[in-house]
């Protein structure tokens, strides 16, 4: 499950916007900063390529690249 | 268990995080590509020291887990020099932006350039001055608007990739935000290099340059740096007037040639036979 870390998040969306398989949306939920944090919607797309990873400019996200 | 946190985490001050950035900014994914290009080569993060001058992007050396010296505005690449000289065996990294770089560092720019300094100076490009509210830099495009510009403004912007491999710098690459794993693999090449190398970063900013020219969120921001980039090599098949607007990015100069600190050890050994009266930082037993 990748994660989006709550506290960091700034919620410019560029995750949203970046990723090729559309794996992430808005959440209806605020945190702290009244932000939308998104959340993974689209969980089994996700191919793990990290361009969410390295375009996080807030260091607040996470690619789970573990196999079960 | 690993810990589930961003993998570029581990090299910041958590304590410091979040950092002041505006959301959307590309400081951030210029900084995450700056440790993935670290990763990549084959330099020691312990043995690196950061420079930075005035400005957003002068910021993130203080967020970096390295030491770090944060200086006056557009003397950066002249405090990086006498750090550099001082102790040659470290890797100096310079952050800078394009007011700190172009406008009132460029003398410095130009001449830490053509000496071939072992320096590896990251730019970032925002078109604008983000931190003073929002006015026109010697980057921003013809007719971009800006606090300083509200009817446009008039002057041809500077070509900073090309002013920098005019002046001799040994590599020479531009890369936008939204090409963040092509500009890792430049910051590698960079610090590899042994001389100077300038990677300028085209970057993003919502806050300022895109409040004021219809690119209000950092997606289409992002978005219209990704429709407009050119590669080097597509751009010589182009005409000047379809390269206007256009950014070119890819590698501008790839041309190792010899280093200052090399040149002056080389200086050392003919004149004085290594026998010099004053203390060097290239011989360990004085």
């Amino acid at each position: 499950m990748n994660i989006i870390d709550s506290m960091l998040c700034k919620g410019c969306d560029i995750c949203i916007s970046v990723c090729p398989k559309d794996v992430y949306a808005k959440s209806k939920e605020v945190n702290s900063k009244d932000v939308y944090v998104p959340y993974p919607a689209n969980q089994e797309a996700c191919v793990k390529c990290g361009l969410c990873e390295i375009s996080c400019p807030d260091q607040a996200l996470y690619v789970d690249r573990e196999v079960e | 268990m690993a810990v589930k946190e961003n993998p570029y985490k581990k090299y910041l001050r958590e304590d410091r995080l979040p950092h002041i950035f505006c959301p959307g900014c590309g400081n951030g994914i210029v900084m995450n590509a700056f440790f993935k290009g670290l990763e990549g080569s084959d330099v020691d993060f312990d043995n690196v020291s950061m420079v930075s001058g005035i400005g957003c992007s002068s910021r993130i050396p203080g967020y970096v887990k390295c030491d770090s010296l944060h200086t006056t505005h557009g003397r950066a690449l002249s405090f990086a020099t006498g750090l550099k000289v001082g102790n040659p065996n470290q890797d100096v990294v310079v952050f800078t932006g394009d007011g700190d770089a172009a406008s009132i560092g460029g003398n410095h720019l130009i001449h830490a350039a053509r000496r071939n300094i072992d320096l590896t100076v990251i730019c970032i490009n925002n078109n604008i001055y983000g931190m003073t509210g929002g006015q026109i830099s010697p980057t921003s495009p013809k007719g971009s608007f800006g606090t300083t510009a509200p009817y446009g403004s008039r002057d041809v912007p500077f070509d900073l990739a090309s002013l920098v491999t005019a002046a001799g710098a040994s590599y020479v690459a531009r890369w936008t935000t939204a090409h963040p794993m092509q500009l890792a693999k430049a910051i590698t090449k960079g610090l590899e290099n042994k001389g100077f190398s300038f990677i300028e970063a085209v970057s993003q900013c919502p806050t300022y340059y895109g409040r004021k020219n219809k690119l209000k969120t950092p997606v289409l921001g992002m978005d219209y740096l990704k429709a407009n980039s050119v590669t080097k090599r597509r751009s010589e098949k182009m005409s000047e007037e379809e390269l206007i607007g256009k950014i070119i990015v890819g590698e501008f100069a790839n041309r190792p040639h010899k280093e200052l600190c090399d040149n002056e050890e080389d200086l050392v050994n003919e004149n004085y036979d290594g026998g010099l009266a004053i203390k060097s930082a290239f011989w360990e037993e004085f």
